[in-house]
Order: structure tokens, then C-alpha cells, then sequence
């Protein structure tokens, strides 16, 4: 029996960035929200005392429980998928907040190019330097257009640091400086600025001073503690939902956050989204959330498998290339971040110390900053250093030809655990025709509902980038002086480890109904009042981290939600692009 | 087993010999190097025989809770210790405790897969068996992977749980090492133990239900973690991997020395100071 709950204005799936910042808007905009979580209720007292690496490090203590549910995956369409079984193969955040609380914090703006990237390419390069089957789109919105999104939610999550010296036009600071400077990231700084390039300090979600965000939220200086990157901070001092758009949407009175709710369908009667149909996980009893707007602020994996699960937009189909859920899955994992780590004989860090955005980056090898006529790829990414701050466990970093145990391997990974520094390339990745996302035909989630299913191949494209940026990291662990400089290996093909958090697409947004699921508010085309809010948006990955532009989404969703709930409708007039690729 | 002698060794403070002669274990009675691995290290290692009163809480936690045989114990203990030797920068895996850490791993939900999908159907063939569907092994790569200990990632699609993959690579283990090499694993010499578990890292034994470089990627980890977690957990005795890498522990805060240019080396804490017990 399912219970039948009383409606509400807004009813959102997810508390994580996308989540939160739509519930804060529209609850400070006066209309009762309700947002249903699968995880637990958690505040700051439930990371005091975290700072253990091996429980939440190595054995992923903040990422979704796999036991009921995972995604499956294959490289081609033509193999069977498996299910992606263990925690060291996926990384989904759950639990109140979602990802966006054990996230490391490095935030950057995309760029002009990535949101027309087709158009500009094309404009630059001619039509051929896009190659066959390779399904990139311009976004729908321009950078000018995200600017003032962007700087919302920079001063929402007070972020921390200094204008790209080459960077895009920004309608004001950050809102705080960056962060202190450590030595290693100091010998970056210097070495690439002496090198000829641009770098600037790493645009941080870790705070550099205490503050006010604009809605009052207090934010606290970060202590450089270095368990940061998949744990949550106990100083409230990492931008997160937990200290930022929660207590802002609470503080309205308008707001209530489910959590222990599991979300299995989307309702949805003639044209228009119902409600939500939920699972209260510890009852085990169902429900039905009715709700003027729907929004799916649930991550990727559950954005895409909800709305094919519920049976709403024409599924992506990749032998005729029709349908638009599922297409353009894209993201980085594996094949980016890839560089090269380098070995400091006489040479000492204080490595164990630093925080999850503390770094230095630069540009010169990102989107189309670089003159791509010679190369065989578009596109770029950053390169970055970070003092993540490593624990003991990690730091067992040994040069290329030492043995991976024994007694050689103790020597080295012990002398070199304060003595290595790794610079990797943050690169793009571009969308196929061939890397989707659908339903899996075997396995099942603990309520007999389909697993959502990857299909996933590296390309050309991929290996060649991966190596270019390689090349220069390399280049530059060289000039900072390292001993030893070992390049990461390019792997030959996905290997099905869904590491980092950086998957996207499949509910893309775009100007054509064709070739998009969501218009530039990430309203859904077919069905008005669902919006579709989070990576999931992004028609291909950028080469630089996504949160921001999830942060951002958020409020131009928010904007688009209002609207909507004034004056009812599509909110933007669907374009047919001539030829698709 | 016929007989458990911990205790009676504890209490009695037998001597090593006798014990040895008394415990059964000895296939021929043949003491060789690493013969007992862990199995009762704290007692075999220290010259005076420990008393009941002379305890530590970090000795009682010593015991199995999860592995049945001290045959395997022994054999994890040995393997072990040759994936993380004692040598004169400090202690090995053995006296760390990883043995012990590792055998209580397997006791808790990481042992059996609490939080793992462990839904069938179980596919078995190749692309799935060999879990390594590429040529050669790769470390887990992609964002964060710098704070990931560096050991390859397999495509887990074992029906068996850790737990149970310990206990059947641990045995295999041992039957590698009598089939090739004519002795028990505990017997064999360290170049020899190397080679049986070199055998296994590059993936040349056959076992059933999962690939045996997966087996050896699960020991190496949990090596290196037992060698390296916080000691609450039973391994990293005293803190002693934590002071062999100048690691000092979770601290609240590093704002005053973030900036510092040379290396600042500090005692360890460990969590248990951390959370101000
Ligand atoms: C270890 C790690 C480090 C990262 N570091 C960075 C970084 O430095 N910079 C950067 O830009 N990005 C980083 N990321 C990525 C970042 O975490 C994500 O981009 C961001 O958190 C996404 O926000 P979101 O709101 O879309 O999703 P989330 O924050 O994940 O929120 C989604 C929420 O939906 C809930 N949910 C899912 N399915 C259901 C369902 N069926 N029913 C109910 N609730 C459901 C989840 O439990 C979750 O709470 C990192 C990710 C990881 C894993
Ligand atoms: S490094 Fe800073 S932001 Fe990260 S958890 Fe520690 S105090 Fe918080």
C-alpha cells in the first residue's frame, strides 16, 4: 500500500550541491519544499573525530552502501555489463549533503569554449576537426550568460582564491583570498611562472578565513588538517551543503529534508510530473509525494535511472542514434588525471599536512587556450599540484622499477613518503555516440528494479590528450628539480573504476529537443514541470573539476523553477540544429 | 588443532622449544625461519616470558576472531611478513601486528562484503575472472587517486566474500608451496616464500572462484594498511609504521606550520588522543 502524502510546491530528490542550492532558493522564495534523501541525517558532530584514514579512505565510509544498490558496466555495446560491485570501484556520495560534503573542494569556472564548443571549434578548425561518432554540443547557454550563477555560488560556498591570469571575465573576486601557501605548492608556482606560464593558487572549497556567506551563514577558517577529500570536516570550514544551503533552507520554516527516503519513480500522468513515489528505509513503508514541480537533483547515475525507471523522454538509442536519455554519458575517470609524480632525493615535504583544494594550477593547456591546429585532439585541461595531505596509508609512492613489496619496496616507499609530488592534467573529455547510459537487462537494485548501465570506451582522442598532458607534467616535476620523474601509464581501455566523483551526462542539456533532455533552465523538454539539476546536465566534461558549474546550474535551475511556478510552461523555444553529428 | 596453547604458554612461560615440540603444528618437528609467523610472535620474539600481569591492552587484542586454523594464521603471517619484512629501518609486518589486523578486517563488514553488491548472476569467464581485462595493472587513477594507497584495482566479480577468498588463497598458498617447492609455505626459505607469492601476484595460480593476483592484491592491501592504520584497528603496533615514515597522526590543526619550509617532524598521536579519551 502506498501512502498518499499532502502536496507540496516542490519536491526535490537529492541534498547534495544541486539539491540544496534549490532548496534554499526556493524556500527563501516562500514555497514549502520538501527534499528526500537516502542517506542518513548528519550534521558537523558526526565528523568530529573522523580522522581515520583507513575507515573512510580505504574503506570509503562516506559513499553510498552498494549493497542494495550500483550500476553495471561494459566497454562495448556489444559485451554483457557487470555489475560494479565494491566500494574501491565507485565512489557516490549518500547521506545528507551527498558527495558535495566529502568532495575535495577545488572549484573552477568552465570556459567561454566549453559551453559552445562545437561552434567554436568548428569557427576555429573547420568541421573536420571533429571527428566521426564524436557527439559534442553546444550547452544552450553561454559563459556570460552562467557568469552571475557562478558568482552566486561562489560567494555562497565563500570560495577561496585569485583570478586565472588568462582566465574569463569575472563580475567580481572571489569572495575570500586563497588559501596559504605550502613550499610544494610555492615550487610550482615559481618553476611554471619562471617556465613561461600562468599558474595561479587553486580556487578552494577550503576556506582561507572566517565568513558570512550572503544568506548568513558562517563559514570557518580551515586548519589545513589534510583529512578532507573524502571525509567531512569537523571544523566547519569546507564550502558544503551541510554548513551553507541546509541551514538556509531550514532557517525558512518552509523547508523539511527526508532522509532515509529512497526514491524509486518519478510519477507522472499526461504530460506532467506528479510527484515522487518513495521507500522510508527504515519502515520500510511506501510513499507518494505529490508536488507542483519535480526536481531531480539525485546525482547522475539516479538522474538518468530514474527518469528511464519511470519511463519518461525517449530513451537514447545507439544504433539509431535517436532518443535523448542516456546519450552523450561522459565524465573523468581513469585516462584524466593522469601526469607525472616525481621523487625528491634531498628534498622533504611536510606532505601529511594540507587540504583538499590547497594547490596551484594553471591554464595554458586548457580548453582552447592552446593553439589545437597541429594536435590531434580539441580541447585541454588544467594542470594542477595539490597537498591533498596524505595519510600514511597513501603515501606509498615508490619510483618505477621498484619492486611493489619486499624489502626494496619498504626502503623506498618509507624514504620517499614525505619526498614525492605528483602534477596531473585535469583534461576533457569529449562525448561519443558510442557512451551512454540505460537500463541493464539482468541486475537488479534490492527492490527488483534494473541497475542503471554504463557503456563507456576510451577514444583516440582520449589517449592522445592524456599523453600531451603527461608530456608537459613531466616537463614541469623536471624543472622543479624532482630526481626521479615517473610518467603515469596511459590505460589502454576503461577499466571500470568509477573513482573521484566526476560522471555526467545523459540528461543533457542543449538548444535542440533532438539532442537534449533539458533546456538552459534544465527544464525537461517533454514534460514542464521536472527539472533535471547536476552533472548529469552536462553534454560532454570540461577539463577542469565540475562543481562549480553544478553550483551554478543550481541557481540558474532555481531562477527557471520560479518562473515556472509563476507563469507555468516551457520556458525556453526549442531550436532544430541543422546537421547533428 | 588438537590442542590451543596460547594460554598455557602465556601462563606457564614455556620455553620456545617446548613449545614448539608441544604445539603440534611441526610437520617433522623442523624448526625453520619464519616457521610460526605471528602466530604467537609475542611470546616467541621476547627473549623473558610473558606473565599474565605484564599485558598490555595491545597484546590482548591479539587473538583470532575470524580465522579459524592457526595453520593459516601462521601462513598469513608469513606471507605478510615477506610483503613488509623487518629490517633496520624498523619493524615488519609481523610485529606491527598486521596478522592480527588483517584476521579482525575479515571479522567485519569489509570482510564480508557488508556494503559490496553481492547480487548475481556471477559471470566466471574471462573478462570477468582475470578481472585485469587490460594488459597490464593499473592503479586505481582518475581524481583523488593521489590519496589512494597505489595497488591495483581488480574488477571484483567473485561470488566469495573476502573473508573467504583469505582462507582459500591462504590454503593455496600452502599448496603451491608443498606442490612446487616440497614444504610447507612456514617452511620454505624468505627467497622461496617470495617466489610461491610471486606466483600469485603475477597471476599463475589457478584458484577457484577468483583470480589469484586478486587474492595477492587483497593481501598486499591490507598489508600496507595494517602496517599504516590507526593502531585502534590492531596493526601499526605502537605506532611504530607512523614513526618509521615520520607520519604524525591526526591533528586538528596545521595552520601555524603550513608555510614551514623545513620538515617538521612531531611524535605520533593516534586517534584515541585525538578524540580526547
Ligand atoms: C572523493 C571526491 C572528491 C571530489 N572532489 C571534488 C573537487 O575537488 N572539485 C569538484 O569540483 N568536484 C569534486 N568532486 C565531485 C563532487 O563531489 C560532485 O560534483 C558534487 O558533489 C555533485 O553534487 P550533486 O548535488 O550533483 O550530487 P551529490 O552531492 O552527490 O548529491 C546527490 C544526493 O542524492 C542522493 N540520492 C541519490 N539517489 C537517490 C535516491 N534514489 N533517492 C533519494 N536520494 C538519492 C544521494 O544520496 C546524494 O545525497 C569530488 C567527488 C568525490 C567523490
Ligand atoms: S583540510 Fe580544512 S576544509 Fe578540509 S577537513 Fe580539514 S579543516 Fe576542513
Amino acid at each position: 500500500m502506498v501512502v498518499k502524502l499532502d502536496k507540496v510546491d516542490v519536491v526535490v530528490v537529492g541534498t547534495g550541491w544541486a539539491g540544496g542550492v534549490v532548496s534554499a532558493e526556493l524556500s527563501k522564495a516562500g514555497y514549502k519544499v520538501v527534499a528526500l534523501e537516502r542517506g542518513k541525517n548528519v550534521n558537523r558532530d558526526d565528523y568530529i573525530g573522523v580522522k581515520d584514514e583507513l575507515r573512510y579512505t580505504n574503506r570509503y565510509e562516506m559513499m553510498q552502501n552498494l549493497d542494495p544498490e550500483t550500476i553495471t558496466s561494459r566497454n562495448y555495446l556489444d559485451e554483457t555489463a557487470l555489475p560494479v560491485r565494491t566500494r574501491k570501484e565507485m565512489m557516490v556520495g549518500t547521506d545528507l549533503g551527498g558527495g558535495s560534503v566529502h568532495w575535495a573542494g577545488a572549484t573552477y569556472r568552465w570556459k567561454p569554449y566549453d559551453f559552445e564548443i562545437k561552434s567554436k571549434t568548428i569557427e576555429r578548425y573547420g568541421k573536420d576537426k571533429i571527428p566521426e561518432g564524436m557527439t559534442i554540443q553546444d550547452w544552450g547557454i553561454t559563459y556570460d550568460e552562467m557568469e552571475k550563477y557562478y558568482d552566486r555560488w561562489e560567494k555562497t560556498a565563500g570560495i577561496s582564491g585569485e583570478p586565472d591570469p588568462i582566465g574569463d571575465k569575472r563580475s567580481s573576486d572571489y569572495p575570500n583570498p586563497p588559501m596559504k601557501e605550502s613550499p610544494a605548492v610555492g615550487l610550482f608556482m615559481e618553476t611554471t611562472k619562471k617556465m613561461g606560464y600562468h599558474p595561479y593558487r587553486v580556487p578552494a572549497g577550503n576556506l582561507s578565513q572566517a565568513y558570512t556567506n550572503p544568506d548568513g551563514e558562517k563559514i570557518n577558517q580551515c586548519m589545513f588538517c589534510s583529512f578532507c577529500t573524502q571525509y567531512g570536516c569537523d571544523f566547519g570550514a569546507k564550502s558544503d551543503p551541510l554548513v551553507t544551503v541546509i541551514p538556509t533552507a531550514m532557517k525558512t520554516g518552509n523547508f523539511e529534508a527526508r532522509t532515509g527516503a529512497y526514491v524509486k519513480r518519478v510519477l507522472y500522468k499526461s504530460g506532467k510530473a506528479t510527484g515522487v513515489l518513495y521507500i522510508d528505509k527504515m519502515t520500510g513503508v511506501e510513499y507518494e509525494q505529490p508536488a507542483t514541480v519535480v526536481v531531480l537533483a539525485a546525482f547522475t547515475f539516479t538522474n538518468n535511472r530514474l527518469l528511464l525507471l519511470s519511463g519518461i523522454g525517449e530513451p537514447y538509442n545507439p544504433k539509431t542514434k535517436k532518443g535523448v536519455i542516456g546519450r552523450n554519458f561522459n565524465g573523468q575517470f581513469g585516462i584524466t588525471f593522469l601526469g607525472a609524480r616525481g621523487y625528491f632525493k634531498d628534498k622533504k615535504f611536510n606532505y601529511y599536512m594540507g587540504a583538499g583544494a590547497l594547490g596551484g594550477t594553471l591554464s595554458d593547456f586548457a580548453g582552447d587556450n592552446f593553439d589545437h591546429s597541429k594536435l590531434n585532439f580539441i580541447n585541454g585541461g588544467g594542470i594542477e599540484l595539490r597537498q591533498y595531505g596524505d595519510g600514511a596509508i597513501a603515501t606509498n609512492h615508490v619510483p618505477k622499477g621498484t619492486p611493489n613489496w619486499g624489502p626494496e619496496f619498504k626502503k623506498n616507499s618509507i624514504y620517499y613518503a614525505n619526498r614525492s609530488l605528483v602534477a596531473w592534467y585535469t583534461m576533457a573529455t569529449m562525448s561519443y555516440w558510442h557512451n551512454f547510459t540505460d537500463l541493464d537487462p539482468t541486475y537488479t537494485d534490492s527492490y527488483n528494479d534494473p541497475l542503471l548501465r554504463i557503456t563507456y570506451k576510451y577514444t583516440d582522442q582520449d589517449r592522445v590528450m592524456a599523453k600531451f598532458g603527461i608530456e608537459k607534467s613531466r616537463e614541469i616535476m623536471e624543472e622543479m628539480g624532482a630526481d626521479i620523474v615517473d610518467e603515469d601509464e596511459i590505460p589502454h581501455e576503461f577499466n571500470h573504476v568509477y573513482n573521484g566523483g566526476h560522471y555526467a551526462g545523459g540528461v543533457i542539456m542543449g538548444a535542440d529537443p533532438a539532442t537534449s533532455a533539458v533546456n538552459n533552465y534544465l527544464q525537461m523538454w517533454d514534460v514542464d514541470n521536472l527539472f533535471v539539476v547536476g552533472g548529469s546536465a552536462f553534454p560532454q566534461f570540461a577539463g577542469h573539476h565540475p562543481t562549480a558549474t553544478i553550483g551554478a546550474l543550481g541557481y540558474r535551475a532555481s531562477e527557471g523553477i520560479e518562473k515556472y511556478l509563476k507563469n507555468g510552461g516551457q520556458l525556453v523555444k526549442g531550436k532544430q540544429e541543422s546537421a547533428s553529428v | 588443532m588438537a590442542d590451543k596453547p596460547s594460554d598455557r604458554n602465556e601462563k606457564s612461560g614455556m620455553s620456545r622449544r617446548k613449545f614448539i615440540k608441544n604445539s603440534g603444528l611441526v610437520a617433522g618437528g623442523v624448526v625453520g625461519g619464519g616457521l610460526f609467523g605471528g602466530l604467537f610472535t609475542n611470546q616467541l620474539q621476547k627473549k623473558e616470558p610473558v606473565t599474565p600481569h605484564g599485558n598490555t591492552n595491545g597484546e590482548l587484542q591479539d587473538a583470532r576472531v575470524s580465522i579459524n586454523r592457526a595453520e593459516d594464521f601462521a601462513i598469513l603471517s608469513a606471507a605478510t611478513e615477506r610483503i613488509f619484512p623487518k629490517d633496520d629501518l624498523g619493524p615488519g609486518a609481523i610485529e606491527l601486528g598486521v596478522p592480527y589486523f588483517i584476521d579482525k578486517q575479515l571479522a567485519g563488514e569489509w570482510g564480508v562484503n557488508a556494503k559490496e553488491y553481492m547480487k548475481g548472476p556471477f559471470i566466471t569467464n574471462i573478462q570477468a575472472a582475470g578481472t585485469h581485462n587490460d594488459e597490464r595493472d593499473q592503479d586505481s587513477q582518475g581524481p583523488n587517486s593521489a590519496t589512494q594507497v597505489p595497488i591495483p584495482t581488480p574488477r571484483y566479480q567473485s561470488i566469495l566474500n573476502r573473508s573467504e577468498i583469505f582462507t582459500l588463497g591462504l590454503r593455496k598458498i600452502d599448496q603451491v608451496a608443498q606442490e612446487d617447492f616440497g614444504a610447507r609455505f612456514v617452511e620454505l626459505s624468505p627467497d622461496k616464500q617470495d617466489e610461491v607469492l610471486r606466483m600469485f601476484d603475477e597471476d599463475k595460480v589457478e584458484m577457484k572462484g577468483v583470480g589469484s593476483a586478486n587474492f595477492f592484491h587483497l593481501l598486499q592491501q591490507t598489508t600496507i594498511e595494517g602496517a599504516y592504520a590507526d593502531p585502534v584497528y590492531g596493526g601499526n603496533k605502537d605506532m611504530m609504521g607512523w614513526k618509521m615514515k615520520e607520519y604524525p597522526g591526526p591533528r586538528a590543526s596545521y595552520l601555524d606550520k603550513i608555510e614551514e619550509k623545513e620538515f617538521i617532524k612531531m611524535e605520533p598521536i593516534s586517534l584515541r588522543n585525538y578524540q580526547g579519551h
